[in-house]
This record gives C-alpha cells, sequence and structure tokens, in this order.
C-alpha cells in the first residue's frame, strides 16, 4: 500500500496504482481530465497530457519533487508521494497549452456535430481553454469515411488519442483499423476504407472522446439534449445487454453503453444491441437515466429529478451534488 | 400582518364638511380638468393612417439568414430552440447532398425550422445564442391571421430570398463585435473541405 496526497487530500492505494486511478478514487473536483486514459483500456493513456500534474514530493524515500509535469495517467504512485493538480498555477497553464495544442488542428463545427453535449474536448476546452485561437495556418482537413454501414469517420476532428485502436485490439477479435502515417501527418484509418465488421467494433464510438467516430444511423437525427437517455436492458447472447436508449418521443434515435461519471463505458455492448435494436418494444425500460444535473443532456427536461433520486434511495446530499 | 412596504394607508371615515356635502366644487373642479384638456396635444396616434416610430432596438418577426452566395446559414445546431424561454422553436435536421452547396452553407441544415409565433415572446435569446449569425430579429410585424395554425411559421417564411431585393437589413440587429468578425477571413470555418493526398 502507498500513502498518496493530491491537493491535500490524501488516500491509501496498492501498489502499482496510478496517480490518475487514484485521484478518481478520491473523487470530487481535483481529479485531472484525461482525453486518452480509459480505465477500461489496457495500456491506453499517455498520449494527450491533459492529466499532467505535479509530483512535489516523491515520496518518504526519496522527497525531491519531480523535474518535470508528469502525466497522471501513466505514473504511478510511492509511498508518501504529493501531488498538485488544481492547487499549481504551473500545471493549470500547462494544460491550457495541451487544450490549445488539441485545437489547433480540431475544427469549430461543434454546432453541426454529433458529439457535441457530450463531447470531452468540448468540457475540457471550456474549463482549461482560451476564447481565441493563436493559430493563424490552414487546419488540416480529411474528407469523411464511412466505416462500415453504421459508423462514420471525421479524422478531421480526430485528437489521436488511440483509444479506438485501442477498442479494436482489445474488445474485438480482429483489427482492421490502425494509425497510419507519423507525427503531424498521421491519421486514423481502416487502410483502403476495410469495413470493420466485428462484433464489438460499435464500441469505437463510445470511447472515442470527440465526434471523430460517429453513429451513421443516428447522423444529424438530434441533437443530444433533445434526446431523453433512458436505462434499458435486453436480453442478449453476445453482451450484457445493458444499454442507454436515446430516446425522442416515442423513437429510439440512438443505443449506446452506459457511461460512468468519467465518461467511460460501464460495459461494452455488441454491435447488434447497438445498431439493429432500435424499437422500444425490442428493450425492458429500467427508467431515466441520471444525468449530471449540470450537463447540456439534462436541460429542458421537465423530469422531477430530485423525485427521482428520492425514489432510488439516495441520501440527500449526494443527490444535491449530482452524483451517481 | 406586517406591512411590507410603508405604502399602505390606514382608511378613515371622517364626518365630511359642508362644501364636501353640495358636492357642487368638485363637480366644478372635475369639470376644469376635463376641460382643460380640450387644449391639450392629443396622444392619440390614428393608426392606421399614423403610425407610430419604432425604436432602434425594435424586435419583430424573425429572419432566417443567407450568406453572400444565397446559402442558407443555418446548421439546425438547436442552440435556438435551447435558448429559447418560450419553447417556440423546432426544427429537423438533414444532411446536404452533393451539388447543394449552393443552397446550404454547411454539411448540416434545417430541413424543417418552425417558430410558433404565438408562443415567441421576442426576447431575441435566439438571436443571441446563434453561432452562425443565421437568425435576427427584424423590425418587421407578425400579421394577425384568423387561425391559430397559422402562426406557426415554417421556413418558407422565415427564411429570406434569394434575390438581392429580398434580403432583409440586418446590421442594426448585428453588434460590432460580430461585424468585426466577420472582417477576419481566417476565422472562416466553412470553407470546402480539400481532399488530401
Amino acid at each position: 500500500m502507498a500513502k498518496v496526497t493530491i491537493d491535500g487530500q490524501s488516500i491509501e492505494v496498492p501498489d502499482g496504482t496510478t496517480i490518475l486511478q487514484a485521484a478518481r478514487m478520491i473523487g470530487g473536483d481535483n481529479v485531472p481530465p484525461a482525453m486518452c486514459y480509459y480505465s477500461k483500456l489496457k495500456t491506453s493513456g499517455g498520449y494527450c497530457r491533459t492529466c499532467i500534474v505535479k509530483v512535489s514530493k516523491g515520496s518518504d524515500k526519496d522527497p525531491r519533487p519531480m523535474p518535470k509535469l508528469v502525466p497522471s495517467c501513466r505514473t504511478t504512485v510511492m509511498d508518501g508521494m504529493e501531488v498538485q493538480n488544481n492547487t499549481s498555477p504551473e500545471v493549470l497553464e500547462a494544460r491550457r497549452g495541451v487544450v490549445e495544442f488539441l485545437l489547433i488542428n480540431h475544427p469549430l463545427d461543434c454546432p453541426i456535430c454529433d458529439q457535441a453535449g457530450e463531447c470531452h474536448l468540448q468540457d475540457l476546452g471550456y474549463e482549461n481553454g482560451a476564447a481565441k485561437t493563436r493559430y493563424d495556418f490552414p487546419r488540416r482537413k480529411f474528407e469523411m469515411i464511412d466505416i462500415g454501414p453504421y459508423i462514420k469517420l471525421h479524422m478531421t476532428r480526430c485528437i489521436m488519442c488511440f483509444r479506438c485502436i485501442k477498442v479494436a485490439d482489445q474488445i474485438t477479435d480482429n483489427r482492421s483499423q490502425g494509425m497510419l502515417f507519423r507525427g503531424d501527418a498521421s491519421e486514423i484509418s481502416t487502410y483502403i476504407e476495410k469495413v470493420i465488421d466485428n462484433d464489438f467494433s460499435g464500441n469505437v464510438i463510445d470511447v472515442c472522446p470527440v465526434g471523430a467516430l460517429t453513429d451513421r444511423m443516428n447522423r444529424f437525427k438530434s441533437r443530444v439534449w433533445f434526446t431523453k437517455p433512458m436505462d434499458a436492458h435486453r436480453d442478449c447472447k453476445k453482451c450484457s445487454g445493458k444499454v442507454t436508449l436515446w430516446e425522442k418521443g416515442e423513437e429510439v434515435l440512438r443505443v449506446t453503453s452506459r457511461k460512468d461519471k468519467w465518461g467511460e463505458a460501464e460495459e461494452w455492448i455488441c454491435n447488434e444491441c447497438r445498431f439493429e435494436k432500435k424499437h422500444i418494444n425490442d428493450w425492458v425500460i429500467e427508467g431515466p437515466r441520471q444525468v449530471d444535473p449540470h450537463s447540456v443532456i439534462s436541460l429542458n427536461h421537465y423530469q422531477n429529478v430530485l423525485k427521482l433520486k428520492l425514489e432510488s434511495g439516495k441520501p440527500q446530499k449526494q443527490m444535491l451534488l449530482g452524483k451517481k | 400582518m406586517l406591512p411590507l412596504t410603508n405604502r399602505s394607508k390606514v382608511v378613515v371615515k371622517k364626518e365630511m364638511s359642508l362644501s364636501e356635502k353640495i358636492y357642487l366644487p368638485a363637480i366644478i373642479s372635475g369639470m376644469m380638468i376635463t376641460f382643460s384638456h380640450f387644449f391639450k396635444k392629443k396622444p392619440t396616434i390614428q393608426y392606421p393612417e399614423q403610425t407610430r416610430e419604432f425604436s432602434a432596438i425594435w424586435r419583430g418577426q424573425h429572419v432566417l439568414k443567407r450568406d453572400e452566395i444565397g446559402a442558407e446559414r443555418c446548421t439546425s445546431c438547436g442552440l435556438c430552440a435551447v435558448a429559447c424561454p418560450a419553447e417556440a422553436i423546432t426544427m429537423t435536421s438533414a444532411e446536404r447532398k452533393p451539388g447543394e452547396e449552393h443552397l446550404y452553407r454547411e454539411e448540416k441544415y434545417a430541413a424543417t425550422y418552425e417558430i410558433n409565433m404565438l408562443r415567441c415572446i421576442f426576447c431575441g435569446d435566439c438571436e443571441d445564442a446563434c453561432p452562425k449569425e443565421a437568425i435576427f430579429l427584424t423590425d418587421r410585424k407578425v400579421d394577425s391571421e384568423y387561425n391559430r395554425g397559422l402562426f406557426t411559421y415554417g421556413k418558407d417564411i422565415l427564411v429570406e430570398g434569394i434575390e438581392k431585393e429580398k434580403r432583409i437589413d440586418v446590421t442594426k440587429r448585428q453588434t460590432p463585435e460580430v461585424l468585426e468578425f466577420k472582417k477576419h477571413k481566417e476565422f472562416d470555418h466553412n470553407v470546402v473541405f480539400e481532399k488530401k493526398k
């Protein structure tokens, strides 16, 4: 066990835990944001640098601070380590720089993008980004590609987080997409636009932190905040069948996996559940999905949030903080 | 109950004096007020022969703008609908097909766009929320109708005409910031995608 202090809050975590995981165990506002790290995907993280933190004390044995800011998703904790995240102006400034870099080639097409409203880059930019860009050069642009009948790839929006490649590698049985070229020229591709038809390939849509991989069947159907998320399940031979339905009226516009409070899928769902069961009668509805009251998704939904949460037996304090 | 303001007065019903009892002085003073109004300027405006001048910030019927080449600016992003306190706006979106670039500015456009003019409170929040400078409130009035259903204005009424003389001038409604932003072509992110080698 190792004792780590993050922004003044201490926690005992098993050896080998990363700083980011420890911060998530503590919870609250001091969790570093992460664009590429995904707890359910092995070897993810280390690409985007949004989760950088300052280690002001290496450990009890070697109390020297680490010379540079470190990515918290890839740095494991040491006993007695002291970490600064939001309390360090250096970290916040560096993070602003990282966000600026992420947004260099990212288009400002949120009004069109289907991900808008549940986009992690939007949230990150809102919290840590600058209001104006300093970049004068043309942004790199790609034609969009249809990856199979269900998935659309907007390479222009991609921030190179590698999550979809990890999904293809680890969740589906044969990988047909990967990274082409190097450095600034690198891009996600399926190589000769080869169709992804693995049973779990649809999960790349859920892991994508931006709108680079989107559901073709839901394309331009509705903005996220005009749909109602409902928890539902069905008997599925391939996956757990536990999903979130995004409804508009009686129509099921979209099926996604259930996202936890870090925006990560609780369980992977198969393509059959995701793309082929678009009728309300295919599902057993459990009730409305509880989304963060601060999220735009919970806007204009006149369901009595307090009442719902009381019924589900959550204590009042948590209820007001909007935690699940 | 404790009064919240000191404007309330306690009514006292006291005995009327002689001059109050005969009423004539009160009637005469009342008639004087009436008579004095014959010589004052008439505040009545003889509508429709006369019309009152509009305020510079008058907010009337909406317009959906087109850009310089006549393509619709609205991308059906739904921010106006979510900003609308009266929930008067609804829309559905569609994808632009190749060859429709002159009709719609971006790859998504509003297939239908409806404003319920009976719900609308003309607050101008839709205009504030619009990221594409597509919707503006103009100095036009909303006509009266015989049928409630006719107050739901669709794209046929809201979108301005392509011809130059049918365009609706909204320069009064544009803030200096918007006009300044428009000068910079490098901020234009709506350029057509180029194929990368």
